[in-house]
């Protein structure tokens, strides 16, 4: 076969096409079309249909930049974490942290300037973990949180009332399997991930104390964490479902009685079961304990290696604390969240009855957020012992004697850095 | 111009065919190799560019890590089943296609179909479809009808029936390529020789087999086995699509590209650690492939 200049220059400009998409950084495409310099703005991928087209919408209004929105589907943390490296990613991007290596590497700009005489309306629960050294460094956009959802009629026909105890959840989880239908979804692992330091927390320990010291160096903790063996050993959990915990199907299919899911699924429950549901937090345990629950939120940050840091800056200030028209919308017009404001959150309609009205009490009274010390590193460690303990049957004392160890460790090495 | 452009200006078309794959070699292997060895000696915590020297810090931490020794027993397990799996079912599937007068390309065509198969579609039919954990899987569907109960096969770990999910997914997907590699070999031996032996009294089957067919088949063996071994240590599409969620990864049935994904690329962004242990993972698989080609004698001239 011979090859014509023609096809050749052809292959070539096509090649040039493709080598260009692969290196899309957003600044291209989908932009506002604003005056000013071109920024680039990523979101990871929500379910939800309509959030897409109102952050692009977003996007749009704003003037004094050209704003292109990027929708990354995938793994977004590890895609944003090695875009931060290059100097071709994201002006401004949205983040589920930013993590204390990103801060203390300095991949983030301090957005502290930002908030003055706003700082007081933002929940300072979500607050707390992204300020570090005195310094904000990422603005809350809505607060997310985990709660357990439970079928009202499923624990009425097993004579089974709402757990107020983690024994009594053990127990109705048991009460409630049966050949087809089981007691509780904790995600395919087990738990391991999805309930990940929120057990501690009902015994009344935490992951990382305000001291920056390990919080769960206590026997309470091995001993509410075999209770997450018990319920496995029982067959109570629902694994293998085909999605995971964070997707309520398992509970709205009858697959299970009791899920571990997001405020963010409420709407597609609601949809599907009507009022047949109730919401709780994970039950206390041990006379120290309390209900527990983990709140957080996804947040803008500005990366440090983009070019026009100040642009960003002023967008995200206009995006996220001046617009508070748009932040109502973002939080309650497609999932269902709770505006990252007090004031916004204060006056939503949608959050003032029912399990959403329960879910948000919950989330001021027992909920608490991961520190900022609390790094992945450790998270690693600690998920991996959780589910050697929940799966394997492994000794809770033993493994969590070695967790400490390499949570010490990781304290040590980041207090270390400037 | 004439001499520029002329069939004897030999260095010059060397240059102009071989430069674009060095230099694809040059930018996107070698230098990126040579920076990971260079990182794996600094605290590379989410920079490219370290300034903290710790010499071989990462090395020991690596290797007395549990996480990574576990990973390489992931690995060892893995290969202990898959390669003898994979390696008689694709002898067999080829002597079997090549002993059939009738529709052998199609057979052929059939075997070697999967082969074309992503791995990561086949990992999520497979984790979706086949060996999901509730009533309606396929699998349990069919345990169902003989009365057993739903098994979760990828969330037990006593019994660990995820290696038979991961099994049986790699086998599907890879023993219809070296079914073709073996039937090549089968091609090559010289009917004459069965005739010899036929006609000294050999039986067909077994003896001909025993004796004939597989020492005429060392070579494209040895290539198997070695591909295969390499094949496992490379494992990543399959057990990352089957076991990983959102929140992470198992600390079961990881292998050490997994393992090291996480370390290095994942929230962790640990670029130091992980380079130090892509650096040993390199050198392991070195020092056993070069060690399988000596034991299998590769290279040395026949007696």
């Amino acid at each position: 076969m011979t090859i014509s200049r023609r096809t050749l220059l052809g292959t070539g400009a096509a090649l040039g096409q493709l080598t260009a998409c692969g290196s899309n950084t957003g600044r291209d495409g989908g932009s506002s079309g604003g005056s000013g310099p071109k920024l680039s703005q990523w979101y990871h991928q929500y379910g939800e249909p309509g959030a897409e087209q109102a952050v692009k919408r977003y996007a749009a209004a704003y003037k004094k930049a050209d704003v292109g929105v990027q929708w990354r589907p995938g793994n977004y943390d590890e895609q944003t974490a090695a875009a931060l490296l290059t100097d071709s990613g994201p002006d401004v991007f949205e983040v589920n942290g930013p993590t204390l290596d990103q801060i203390q590497r300095g991949q983030v700009v301090d957005l502290t300037g930002l908030f003055e005489g706003v700082k007081d309306d933002f929940n300072p629960v979500i607050l707390a973990p992204k300020t570090y050294d005195g310094k904000i460094w990422a603005i809350p956009q809505v607060v997310d949180m985990h709660l357990l959802y439970y079928r009202k009629s499923l624990l009425a026909d097993a004579g089974v009332k709402p757990p107020k105890s983690l024994d009594e959840l053990v127990d109705a989880a048991k009460a409630l399997t049966t050949k087809k239908v089981k007691g509780l979804f904790l995600g395919n692992d087990g738990g391991a991930g999805a309930l990940a330091i929120t057990p501690l927390y009902a015994a009344g320990l935490s992951s990382v104390t305000e001291d920056g010291e390990v919080g769960f160096d206590d026997p309470a903790a091995a001993r509410t964490l075999g209770k997450l063996r018990q319920l496995y050993a029982d067959k109570s959990l629902l694994l293998g479902a085909p999605s995971d915990w964070s997707d309520p199907s398992a509970f709205t299919q009858g697959l299970t009685a009791m899920q571990w899911c997001g405020l963010w699924a409420l709407p597609a429950v609601k949809k599907a079961l009507g009022d047949d549901f109730g919401v709780l937090a994970l039950p206390a345990d041990g006379a120290d304990g309390k209900p527990s629950l983990p709140v957080g939120s996804y947040a803008a940050a500005v990366s440090a290696r983009g070019g026009h840091r100040k642009e960003a800056k002023d967008f995200v200030k206009w995006l996220w604390i001046d617009r508070t028209d748009y932040q109502e919308d973002f939080a309650l017009s497609y999932g269902f969240h709770i505006p990252a404001r007090l004031s916004l959150a204060k006056k939503a309609d949608k959050l003032k009855e029912g399990p959403a009205a329960d879910a948000v009490r919950y989330s001021t009274e027992y909920g608490y957020a991961e520190p900022l010390l609390w790094t992945p590193a450790s998270r690693t460690a600690y998920q991996d012992a959780l589910s050697r303990i929940i799966k394997s049957g492994a000794n809770p004392e033993s493994e969590l004697k070695s967790v400490v160890r390499k949570v010490r460790a990781e304290l040590d090495r980041v207090k270390k850095k400037p | 111009m004439r001499r520029v452009l002329g069939t004897q200006n030999r260095t010059l078309w060397f240059w102009v065919f071989v430069g674009p794959f060095a230099l694809g070699l040059i930018v996107f292997t070698y230098v990126p190799l040579a920076w990971s060895v260079y990182l794996s000696f600094f605290d590379a915590h989410n920079t490219v560019s370290p300034t903290d020297f710790i010499g071989f810090d990462n090395y020991t931490s690596m290797l007395r890590n549990d996480a990574f020794t576990d990973s390489l027993v992931t690995f060892a397990v893995f290969s202990a089943f898959i390669v003898p799996t994979t390696f008689v079912l694709s002898l067999a599937l080829a002597l079997m296609v090549n002993r059939t007068r009738r529709g052998q390309a199609f057979l052929r065509s059939v075997f070697f179909l999967p082969a074309a198969c992503s791995y990561v579609v086949a990992a999520l039919i497979w984790k979706l479809s086949i060996f999901n954990g509730v009533r309606f899987g396929l699998a349990n569907t069919v345990l169902g009808w003989f009365g057993a109960d739903q098994t979760a096969w990828l969330s037990t770990t006593d019994p660990p029936w995820y290696w038979l999910v991961i099994v049986t997914v790699r086998l599907w997907l890879q023993a219809g390529f070296y079914m073709i590699l073996f039937l090549a070999g089968l091609q090559r031996i010289s009917p004459t020789l069965y005739e010899a032996a036929a006609v000294d009294g050999a039986r067909p089957g077994w003896q001909v087999l025993r004796h004939i067919t597989l020492p005429q088949l060392r070579a494209t063996s040895i290539a198997v086995a070695l591909l295969l071994v390499i094949n496992a240590f490379q494992a990543f599409d399959e057990f990352y699509n089957l076991l990983s969620n959102s929140s992470g990864y198992p600390p079961y049935a990881r292998p050490p590209l997994v393992y090291l994904y996480y370390t290095a690329l994942g929230r962790e962004q640990n670029l130091g650690l992980g380079s130090a242990g892509a650096v040993l993972l390199a050198l392991i698989i070195a020092v056993v492939t070069v060690g399988q080609a000596r034991w299998f004698g590769l290279g040395r001239k026949e007696d």
